[in-house]
């Protein structure tokens, strides 16, 4: 019976992280899906968040109720400056131009934070407390269990935005077709940089999540290249494919680190990548163009 | 310039890629409450004269390097597009151009941003199901999925959402069946009637787009070459012949005729 509620704990694990994956999968969505462009330095902008997070709550001693709403506002105005300054001179651009410049941000995120904070990993002042979480019999760690929450909070809220606001709508219609949506007489630039804002906040509150979990360092932009992935499996423009996939791949990596050992981990994740760009190259859930014969 | 005109285009030259030459120097205007038709060959320039109005020429790379457009009374070229369109002005654009992965109700929704910050009531949606009773039938499908004519059908419909004090018609005609056609201008009068909207009206499908539209231009490689009420273009000898497919009291020509013909259009010599 042992041997069941280790494999549960596994998974409830393997959800945890899957559900992070989602939501920092969920910034390069909102980023895609208005301007498609892909964001690469939603991992860069997600350390971010984390080293905000340990200027106000570790530095200034502040508490982490005050240091949480300024990671996400530091992550947004990384959005809002990016988007006003770099990108948006470049609408019209090859997608591949626009998509180096975000490469070459991230890397300037990373190069700041060296010189800023230093290239020592670092821990986050906790402020989710310790006592684990019992599920049945099986043992969650607590910081995994909120940030699952927070996590699947964040996307339904995504969710039911994208379907029932009005807002959404223009997100979606400019998306499909840009000259049409200013015909419609949507403010096509201010999509535009609303998607940044809230992107880049979105990563950075991930950020904070991710951070308190394993600690922060100059590299854990790399957590980035892996909600890529979930991103690519689930459909660059799906917001429920992200949180599918993330919860899969999350899953996946939890099961195979397990019980095949930590060196499987990105040979299956990729594995399925392939395979997926090989089946279904628009994802899970991503659009297939309509074609009206 | 009487003071019931609604738009008024003076002299605009248009160039795309700051090399091609498009318009060169044309000029035309719309009376308020009035359907104007610009008709014209492939290539004319037509699409780009509404995209010169409604502002969307930035987006291919085109501009407008002189000349003044003035709508409403206010000059316009210096507004964004989105702001023109909370003027007052619609842009039905080419192809229909609705959005397919979204469904009818919200392809609708996305055009009442048209309304923000005008401080009018909004449109109901029934009024857009009054004149097509069949987008009713269909409003929670994928916009996609509709049949060509009724995605025009959602195209103008969008437009009616906004209120607009002139809408733009691109070839609203473009690759449906002669019936659908005359069922979509029907509607077109119908609105102009009922609303007193202005329209200025592109086509290639002369015939039809005369039937609706009080006055007509033709323009001709970026310029207008020739304009009149229609009463009186249609009586034109040249419009006759080039633009509705007739040729006078001589009945129906044979191709050899049409092959070796003679006549020259008078206005481009």
């Amino acid at each position: 019976m042992s041997d069941f509620v280790f494999f549960l704990e596994i998974c409830l694990a393997g959800l945890g992280s899957g559900a992070l994956l989602a939501l920092t999968a969920l910034a390069f969505v909102l980023i895609y899906k208005a301007t498609r462009v892909i964001n690469l330095a939603v991992g860069e902008i997600l350390m971010m968040g984390g080293y905000f997070f340990f200027t106000v709550a570790a530095g200034m001693s502040l508490s982490a109720w005050i240091a949480i709403p300024v990671a996400v506002a530091g992550g947004m105005a990384i959005g809002a400056v990016v988007e006003r300054g770099v990108i948006r001179p470049m609408l019209g651009e090859d997608p591949i131009s626009v998509f180096m410049v975000t490469v070459g941000l991230g890397s300037v995120l990373v190069g700041i934070v060296e010189l800023v904070w230093g290239t020592d990993p670092r821990t986050l002042p906790d402020f989710m407390g310790t006592a684990p979480v019992f599920i049945g019999e099986a043992y969650v760690s607590r910081k995994i269990a909120i940030s699952f929450a927070i996590a699947a909070v964040v996307i339904a809220l995504f969710l039911t935005l994208f379907r029932f606001w009005r807002g959404g709508v223009a997100l979606r219609a400019t998306a499909t077709d840009q000259a049409a949506a200013y015909s419609c007489g949507i403010n096509v630039p201010g999509v535009f940089s609303l998607a940044w804002i809230i992107s880049c906040g979105t990563a950075a509150g991930a950020g904070v999540l991710l951070g308190s979990i394993g600690g922060i360092s100059p590299t854990m932009g790399a957590f980035g290249l892996s909600a890529l992935v979930v991103v690519i499996v689930g459909g660059l423009d799906s917001v429920a494919g992200a949180l599918i996939a993330g919860l899969f791949i999350g899953l996946l990596e939890a099961l195979t680190g397990t019980y095949l050992g930590g060196e499987y981990k990105l040979v299956f994740t990729f594995g399925l990548l392939i395979m997926m760009l090989m089946i279904r190259p628009y994802g899970l859930f991503g659009t297939k163009e309509i074609e009206r014969l | 310039m009487a003071a019931d005109t609604i738009l008024s285009i003076e002299n605009i030259e248009v160039v795309y890629n700051k090399t091609i030459q498009v318009l060169r120097g044309l000029s035309l205007s719309v009376e308020r409450g009035k359907v104007a038709t610009l008709l014209g060959s492939n290539g004319a320039g037509k699409s780009t004269t509404l995209k010169a109005i409604s502002n969307l020429l930035a987006l291919e790379d085109g501009a407008v390097t002189s000349g003044s457009i003035t709508f409403d009374g206010k000059p316009l070229l210096a507004e964004t597009p989105h702001g023109l369109v909370r003027r007052g002005m619609f842009h039905v654009m080419e192809g229909r151009r609705i959005f397919e992965d979204l469904t009818v109700e919200e392809n609708l929704t996305a055009a009442t941003f048209a309304l923000s910050g005008r401080g009018v009531k909004p449109t109901p949606f029934d009024l857009v199901y009054g004149y097509f009773p069949r987008l009713y039938e269909r409003r929670h499908s994928r916009a996609g999925y509709l049949s060509g004519g009724e995605q025009q059908m959602l195209a103008i419909g969008r437009a009616l959402i906004a209120q607009p004090k002139l809408i733009l018609l691109d070839e609203p005609s473009l690759g449906l069946s002669p019936l659908l056609v005359e069922e979509i201008f029907t509607i077109i009068a119908r609105i102009n009637r009922e609303t007193g909207v202005s329209m200025l009206l592109v086509e290639q499908n002369a015939a039809v787009a005369f039937a609706v539209s009080h006055y007509g231009y033709i323009m001709e490689t970026g310029k207008i070459v020739l304009d009149g009420p229609t009463e009186r273009l249609i009586k034109d000898e040249d419009v006759r012949e080039f633009y509705l497919g007739m040729s006078g009291a001589e009945g129906a020509k044979s191709y050899r005729d049409i092959k070796h013909y003679k006549r020259r259009k008078r206005w481009l010599s």
